[in-house]
Protein backbone atom coordinates (compact mmCIF):
# COMPACT_ATOMS: atom_id res chain seq x y z
CA UNK A 1 0.00 0.00 0.00
CA UNK A 2 1.40 3.42 -0.91
CA UNK A 3 0.81 6.64 1.00
CA UNK A 4 -2.22 7.70 -1.00
CA UNK A 5 -5.60 6.96 0.63
CA UNK A 6 -7.39 4.07 -1.04
CA UNK A 7 -10.24 4.87 -3.41
CA UNK A 8 -12.97 2.59 -4.70
CA UNK A 9 -10.86 2.14 -7.84
CA UNK A 10 -7.64 1.24 -6.02
CA UNK A 11 -9.19 -0.79 -3.19
CA UNK A 12 -8.63 -4.53 -3.44
CA UNK A 13 -11.86 -6.48 -3.82
CA UNK A 14 -12.30 -8.48 -0.62
CA UNK A 15 -14.67 -11.30 0.32
CA UNK A 16 -17.68 -10.21 2.40
CA UNK A 17 -17.74 -13.29 4.64
CA UNK A 18 -14.01 -12.98 5.31
CA UNK A 19 -14.13 -9.33 6.37
CA UNK A 20 -17.33 -9.92 8.35
CA UNK A 21 -15.51 -12.63 10.31
CA UNK A 22 -12.53 -10.31 10.81
CA UNK A 23 -14.88 -7.61 12.13
CA UNK A 24 -16.78 -9.94 14.49
CA UNK A 25 -13.49 -11.30 15.88
CA UNK A 26 -12.64 -7.79 17.09
CA UNK A 27 -15.86 -7.28 19.08
CA UNK A 28 -15.04 -7.79 22.75
CA UNK A 29 -17.25 -5.17 24.40
CA UNK A 30 -20.76 -6.30 23.47
CA UNK A 31 -20.85 -3.90 20.53
CA UNK A 32 -24.23 -3.88 18.76
CA UNK A 33 -24.24 -4.86 15.08
CA UNK A 34 -27.14 -4.15 12.71
CA UNK A 35 -27.02 -6.29 9.55
CA UNK A 36 -28.69 -4.74 6.50
CA UNK A 37 -30.94 -6.83 4.28
CA UNK A 38 -29.73 -9.60 2.00
CA UNK A 39 -26.25 -11.00 1.82
CA UNK A 40 -24.93 -8.44 4.32
CA UNK A 41 -26.86 -9.96 7.20
CA UNK A 42 -26.61 -13.52 5.84
CA UNK A 43 -22.84 -13.33 6.29
CA UNK A 44 -23.22 -11.68 9.70
CA UNK A 45 -25.41 -14.63 10.70
CA UNK A 46 -22.91 -17.11 9.24
CA UNK A 47 -20.05 -15.41 11.11
CA UNK A 48 -21.54 -16.62 14.38
CA UNK A 49 -24.60 -15.68 16.40
CA UNK A 50 -24.11 -12.95 18.97
CA UNK A 51 -26.92 -11.67 21.23
CA UNK A 52 -25.95 -8.12 20.18
CA UNK A 53 -26.62 -8.79 16.46
CA UNK A 54 -29.81 -7.57 14.78
CA UNK A 55 -30.75 -9.02 11.39
CA UNK A 56 -33.08 -7.01 9.16
CA UNK A 57 -35.71 -8.81 7.10
CA UNK A 58 -36.95 -6.00 4.88
CA UNK A 59 -37.06 -2.23 5.32
CA UNK A 60 -34.24 -1.87 2.77
CA UNK A 61 -31.86 0.96 3.58
CA UNK A 62 -32.55 1.19 7.31
CA UNK A 63 -29.42 -0.44 8.79
CA UNK A 64 -27.82 2.93 9.50
CA UNK A 65 -31.02 4.56 10.88
CA UNK A 66 -31.68 1.56 13.17
CA UNK A 67 -28.06 1.66 14.33
CA UNK A 68 -28.33 5.41 14.93
CA UNK A 69 -31.39 4.81 17.12
CA UNK A 70 -29.53 2.21 19.19
CA UNK A 71 -26.54 4.59 19.40
CA UNK A 72 -28.74 7.42 20.71
CA UNK A 73 -30.40 5.15 23.29
CA UNK A 74 -27.10 3.63 24.47
CA UNK A 75 -24.37 6.26 24.08
CA UNK A 76 -21.81 4.15 26.00
CA UNK A 77 -22.05 1.25 23.54
CA UNK A 78 -20.37 1.18 20.13
CA UNK A 79 -22.96 0.44 17.45
CA UNK A 80 -22.02 -0.88 14.01
CA UNK A 81 -24.23 -0.78 10.91
CA UNK A 82 -23.37 -3.20 8.10
CA UNK A 83 -25.01 -1.95 4.92
CA UNK A 84 -24.81 -2.83 1.24
CA UNK A 85 -24.21 -0.23 -1.46
CA UNK A 86 -27.62 -0.76 -3.07
CA UNK A 87 -29.34 -0.37 0.29
CA UNK A 88 -27.41 2.77 1.18
CA UNK A 89 -28.16 4.27 -2.23
CA UNK A 90 -31.87 3.83 -1.43
CA UNK A 91 -31.51 5.84 1.80
CA UNK A 92 -28.58 8.18 1.06
CA UNK A 93 -30.27 10.89 3.14
CA UNK A 94 -29.49 8.96 6.32
CA UNK A 95 -25.82 9.92 5.87
CA UNK A 96 -26.86 13.58 6.00
CA UNK A 97 -28.66 12.90 9.29
CA UNK A 98 -25.57 11.16 10.71
CA UNK A 99 -23.41 14.04 9.47
CA UNK A 100 -25.69 16.50 11.25
CA UNK A 101 -25.93 14.50 14.50
CA UNK A 102 -22.27 13.34 14.69
CA UNK A 103 -22.95 10.31 16.94
CA UNK A 104 -19.62 9.42 18.58
CA UNK A 105 -20.45 5.74 19.02
CA UNK A 106 -21.63 4.93 15.48
CA UNK A 107 -19.56 2.95 12.97
CA UNK A 108 -20.87 2.32 9.45
CA UNK A 109 -19.37 -0.45 7.32
CA UNK A 110 -20.39 -0.32 3.67
CA UNK A 111 -20.24 -3.59 1.76
CA UNK A 112 -19.89 -2.33 -1.82
CA UNK A 113 -20.05 -5.06 -4.44
CA UNK A 114 -21.34 -2.64 -7.09
CA UNK A 115 -24.42 -4.77 -7.62
CA UNK A 116 -27.89 -5.71 -6.47
CA UNK A 117 -26.44 -9.19 -5.96
CA UNK A 118 -29.43 -10.95 -4.43
CA UNK A 119 -31.70 -10.00 -7.35
CA UNK A 120 -29.33 -11.17 -10.07
CA UNK A 121 -26.33 -8.86 -9.95
CA UNK A 122 -27.76 -5.78 -11.63
CA UNK A 123 -25.34 -2.84 -11.53
CA UNK A 124 -25.64 -0.18 -8.82
CA UNK A 125 -24.70 3.49 -9.20
CA UNK A 126 -21.67 2.92 -6.98
CA UNK A 127 -20.17 0.75 -9.74
CA UNK A 128 -20.72 3.66 -12.13
CA UNK A 129 -19.06 6.49 -10.24
CA UNK A 130 -20.77 7.18 -6.92
CA UNK A 131 -18.09 7.04 -4.22
CA UNK A 132 -20.02 6.34 -1.01
CA UNK A 133 -17.12 7.31 1.27
CA UNK A 134 -16.88 10.64 -0.55
CA UNK A 135 -20.66 11.12 -0.17
CA UNK A 136 -20.26 10.52 3.56
CA UNK A 137 -17.42 13.05 3.80
CA UNK A 138 -19.58 15.60 1.98
CA UNK A 139 -22.21 15.31 4.72
CA UNK A 140 -19.67 16.08 7.44
CA UNK A 141 -18.61 12.53 8.35
CA UNK A 142 -14.88 13.33 8.36
CA UNK A 143 -13.73 9.80 9.14
CA UNK A 144 -14.83 7.99 5.97
CA UNK A 145 -12.33 5.70 4.30
CA UNK A 146 -11.95 2.95 1.73
CA UNK A 147 -10.28 -0.20 2.98
CA UNK A 148 -7.28 -0.84 0.71
CA UNK A 149 -7.23 -4.56 1.55
CA UNK A 150 -8.08 -6.99 4.36
CA UNK A 151 -5.28 -5.81 6.67
CA UNK A 152 -6.21 -2.17 6.17
CA UNK A 153 -9.86 -3.04 6.85
CA UNK A 154 -8.77 -4.46 10.21
CA UNK A 155 -6.72 -1.35 10.95
CA UNK A 156 -9.69 0.90 10.16
CA UNK A 157 -11.97 -1.20 12.39
CA UNK A 158 -9.43 -1.03 15.23
CA UNK A 159 -9.26 2.76 14.89
CA UNK A 160 -13.04 3.10 14.71
CA UNK A 161 -13.50 0.99 17.85
CA UNK A 162 -10.86 2.99 19.72
CA UNK A 163 -11.75 6.58 18.76
CA UNK A 164 -14.89 8.75 18.77
CA UNK A 165 -16.91 8.64 15.54
CA UNK A 166 -18.91 8.70 13.50
CA UNK A 167 -16.78 6.46 11.30
CA UNK A 168 -17.56 5.06 7.87
CA UNK A 169 -15.50 2.25 6.39
CA UNK A 170 -16.20 1.22 2.81
CA UNK A 171 -15.01 -2.09 1.43
CA UNK A 172 -15.10 -3.10 -2.24
CA UNK A 173 -16.26 -6.68 -2.49
CA UNK A 174 -15.86 -9.65 -4.75
CA UNK A 175 -19.12 -11.21 -5.93
CA UNK A 176 -18.77 -14.20 -3.57
CA UNK A 177 -22.00 -15.86 -2.45
CA UNK A 178 -22.98 -15.59 1.23
CA UNK A 179 -21.84 -18.33 3.60
CA UNK A 180 -25.26 -18.91 5.12
CA UNK A 181 -28.81 -17.65 5.37
CA UNK A 182 -30.44 -15.90 8.31
CA UNK A 183 -33.33 -17.66 10.05
CA UNK A 184 -36.35 -15.45 9.38
CA UNK A 185 -37.99 -15.18 12.79
CA UNK A 186 -38.35 -11.45 13.46
CA UNK A 187 -39.89 -11.61 16.94
CA UNK A 188 -37.11 -13.92 18.12
CA UNK A 189 -34.42 -11.75 16.47
CA UNK A 190 -35.75 -8.66 18.26
CA UNK A 191 -36.15 -10.45 21.59
CA UNK A 192 -32.61 -11.87 21.55
CA UNK A 193 -31.19 -8.50 20.50
CA UNK A 194 -32.94 -6.68 23.36
CA UNK A 195 -31.66 -9.23 25.87
CA UNK A 196 -28.20 -8.81 24.34
CA UNK A 197 -28.45 -5.06 24.90
CA UNK A 198 -29.74 -5.52 28.43
CA UNK A 199 -33.05 -3.82 27.72
CA UNK A 200 -35.08 -6.97 28.34
CA UNK A 201 -34.52 -9.37 31.22
CA UNK B 1 -53.56 18.20 33.57
CA UNK B 2 -53.54 21.97 33.09
CA UNK B 3 -52.73 22.03 29.38
CA UNK B 4 -55.53 23.39 27.22
CA UNK B 5 -54.16 23.01 23.68
CA UNK B 6 -53.85 19.77 21.67
CA UNK B 7 -50.09 20.25 21.38
CA UNK B 8 -49.73 21.02 25.09
CA UNK B 9 -51.63 17.86 26.01
CA UNK B 10 -49.65 15.66 23.61
CA UNK B 11 -46.37 17.15 24.82
CA UNK B 12 -47.26 16.45 28.45
CA UNK B 13 -48.57 12.95 27.71
CA UNK B 14 -45.43 11.93 25.79
CA UNK B 15 -43.36 13.15 28.70
CA UNK B 16 -45.51 11.34 31.25
CA UNK B 17 -44.80 8.10 29.38
CA UNK B 18 -41.06 8.79 29.10
CA UNK B 19 -41.23 9.09 25.29
CA UNK B 20 -37.93 10.94 24.85
CA UNK B 21 -36.91 10.59 21.23
CA UNK B 22 -38.80 12.57 18.59
CA UNK B 23 -37.84 12.14 14.94
CA UNK B 24 -39.81 13.98 12.31
CA UNK B 25 -40.22 15.36 8.84
CA UNK B 26 -41.64 18.85 9.42
CA UNK B 27 -45.22 19.92 8.89
CA UNK B 28 -46.80 23.32 9.35
CA UNK B 29 -49.74 22.08 11.42
CA UNK B 30 -47.35 20.21 13.75
CA UNK B 31 -45.22 23.31 14.26
CA UNK B 32 -46.51 24.24 17.73
CA UNK B 33 -45.89 20.67 18.96
CA UNK B 34 -42.42 20.58 17.36
CA UNK B 35 -41.53 23.96 18.89
CA UNK B 36 -42.65 22.86 22.35
CA UNK B 37 -40.62 19.67 22.10
CA UNK B 38 -37.48 21.49 20.97
CA UNK B 39 -37.89 23.96 23.86
CA UNK B 40 -37.92 21.09 26.39
CA UNK B 41 -34.55 19.53 27.27
CA UNK B 42 -36.32 16.32 28.24
CA UNK B 43 -36.58 15.41 24.55
CA UNK B 44 -34.01 14.50 21.92
CA UNK B 45 -35.64 15.81 18.74
CA UNK B 46 -34.38 16.20 15.18
CA UNK B 47 -35.47 16.23 11.56
CA UNK B 48 -34.91 13.27 9.25
CA UNK B 49 -34.66 13.25 5.47
CA UNK B 50 -37.49 10.73 5.07
CA UNK B 51 -40.20 9.27 7.29
CA UNK B 52 -38.80 5.75 6.71
CA UNK B 53 -35.51 6.83 8.22
CA UNK B 54 -37.35 8.35 11.20
CA UNK B 55 -39.17 5.04 11.83
CA UNK B 56 -35.86 3.15 11.63
CA UNK B 57 -34.25 5.42 14.21
CA UNK B 58 -37.16 5.12 16.67
CA UNK B 59 -37.21 1.33 16.16
CA UNK B 60 -33.52 1.09 17.02
CA UNK B 61 -33.92 3.36 20.01
CA UNK B 62 -36.77 1.20 21.40
CA UNK B 63 -34.58 -1.89 21.22
CA UNK B 64 -31.87 0.12 22.98
CA UNK B 65 -34.26 1.07 25.77
CA UNK B 66 -35.49 4.52 24.75
CA UNK B 67 -39.09 5.27 23.77
CA UNK B 68 -39.77 7.41 20.72
CA UNK B 69 -42.37 8.91 18.42
CA UNK B 70 -42.32 9.86 14.73
CA UNK B 71 -44.12 13.01 13.57
CA UNK B 72 -45.20 13.52 9.96
CA UNK B 73 -48.00 14.63 7.67
CA UNK B 74 -50.29 12.40 5.63
CA UNK B 75 -48.15 12.38 2.48
CA UNK B 76 -45.22 11.25 4.61
CA UNK B 77 -47.23 8.37 6.01
CA UNK B 78 -47.89 7.28 2.42
CA UNK B 79 -44.16 6.54 2.01
CA UNK B 80 -44.20 4.07 4.91
CA UNK B 81 -46.14 0.87 4.11
CA UNK B 82 -43.08 -1.24 3.26
CA UNK B 83 -41.18 -0.16 6.36
CA UNK B 84 -44.13 -0.63 8.71
CA UNK B 85 -44.91 -4.07 7.28
CA UNK B 86 -41.28 -5.23 7.47
CA UNK B 87 -39.95 -3.60 10.65
CA UNK B 88 -42.20 -2.52 13.57
CA UNK B 89 -45.14 -4.84 12.80
CA UNK B 90 -43.32 -8.19 12.33
CA UNK B 91 -40.52 -7.42 14.80
CA UNK B 92 -43.12 -6.26 17.37
CA UNK B 93 -41.65 -2.83 18.04
CA UNK B 94 -44.04 -0.23 19.52
CA UNK B 95 -43.20 2.73 17.29
CA UNK B 96 -45.69 5.55 17.83
CA UNK B 97 -46.66 7.64 14.79
CA UNK B 98 -48.41 11.01 15.01
CA UNK B 99 -49.74 12.12 11.65
CA UNK B 100 -51.09 15.57 10.87
CA UNK B 101 -53.99 14.86 8.57
CA UNK B 102 -54.08 16.67 5.28
CA UNK B 103 -56.21 15.94 2.25
CA UNK B 104 -59.64 16.38 3.80
CA UNK B 105 -61.97 19.03 5.28
CA UNK B 106 -60.89 21.90 3.07
CA UNK B 107 -57.86 20.52 1.22
CA UNK B 108 -56.80 22.66 -1.75
CA UNK B 109 -54.26 20.27 -3.32
CA UNK B 110 -55.80 17.30 -5.17
CA UNK B 111 -52.59 15.33 -4.78
CA UNK B 112 -52.85 15.59 -0.99
CA UNK B 113 -56.53 14.64 -1.12
CA UNK B 114 -55.81 11.44 -3.08
CA UNK B 115 -52.83 10.42 -0.96
CA UNK B 116 -54.89 10.89 2.21
CA UNK B 117 -57.40 8.25 1.06
CA UNK B 118 -54.68 5.60 1.18
CA UNK B 119 -53.80 6.13 4.84
CA UNK B 120 -56.51 4.33 6.81
CA UNK B 121 -56.80 1.40 4.35
CA UNK B 122 -53.03 0.86 4.72
CA UNK B 123 -53.26 0.96 8.52
CA UNK B 124 -56.20 -1.45 8.48
CA UNK B 125 -54.54 -3.83 6.03
CA UNK B 126 -51.48 -4.29 8.27
CA UNK B 127 -53.71 -4.46 11.37
CA UNK B 128 -52.05 -1.44 12.92
CA UNK B 129 -53.96 0.23 15.76
CA UNK B 130 -54.98 3.77 14.83
CA UNK B 131 -57.18 6.50 16.23
CA UNK B 132 -58.23 9.87 14.88
CA UNK B 133 -58.05 12.76 17.34
CA UNK B 134 -60.78 15.24 16.51
CA UNK B 135 -61.87 16.54 19.95
CA UNK B 136 -59.72 18.37 22.47
CA UNK B 137 -61.36 16.61 25.43
CA UNK B 138 -60.32 13.20 24.02
CA UNK B 139 -56.68 13.97 23.23
CA UNK B 140 -55.22 12.98 26.59
CA UNK B 141 -57.24 9.77 26.95
CA UNK B 142 -56.54 8.50 23.43
CA UNK B 143 -52.85 9.43 23.50
CA UNK B 144 -52.30 7.99 26.98
CA UNK B 145 -54.15 4.73 26.29
CA UNK B 146 -52.56 4.30 22.85
CA UNK B 147 -49.05 4.55 24.28
CA UNK B 148 -49.91 2.14 27.10
CA UNK B 149 -51.37 -0.40 24.69
CA UNK B 150 -48.51 -0.10 22.18
CA UNK B 151 -45.91 -0.77 24.86
CA UNK B 152 -47.90 -3.54 26.57
CA UNK B 153 -48.68 -5.39 23.33
CA UNK B 154 -45.37 -4.57 21.59
CA UNK B 155 -47.18 -3.23 18.54
CA UNK B 156 -46.89 0.10 16.70
CA UNK B 157 -49.74 2.60 16.82
CA UNK B 158 -50.78 5.65 14.82
CA UNK B 159 -52.56 8.78 16.01
CA UNK B 160 -54.11 10.91 13.29
CA UNK B 161 -54.64 14.60 14.09
CA UNK B 162 -57.82 15.69 12.32
CA UNK B 163 -58.28 19.27 11.06
CA UNK B 164 -61.28 19.27 13.44
CA UNK B 165 -58.71 19.31 16.24
CA UNK B 166 -55.85 21.32 14.75
CA UNK B 167 -57.62 23.63 12.32
CA UNK B 168 -55.61 22.02 9.53
CA UNK B 169 -54.09 23.97 6.69
CA UNK B 170 -56.36 26.12 4.56
CA UNK B 171 -55.96 27.95 1.25
CA UNK B 172 -55.58 31.68 1.69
Amino acid sequence: MNNQPATRDTAKAVARFDITQRLVAKLHNEEAVIGGIGHTNFDLWAAGRRPQNFYMLGSMGLAIPIALGVAIAQPQRKVIALEGDGSLLMMLGCLATVGARQPKNLIMVIMDNGAYEITGGQTTASAQGTDLAAVARATGIASAHWAADEAHFETLIDEALATPGPHLIAARLTSAKPAGQTERDPAQIRDRFMRGLGTKK
Amino acid sequence: MTETTWHGIIHATLKAHDVKLVTYVPDNVLRPLIERIHADDFFTAFTCTREEEAVGIVSGAWMGGMRGVVLMQTSGFATLPNVLASLPVPFQIPVLLIVSERGTLGEFNIGQAMVARTMRPVLDSIAMEHHTLSRLDEVEFITDRSIRQAVATQQPACLILSPLLTGGKVFK
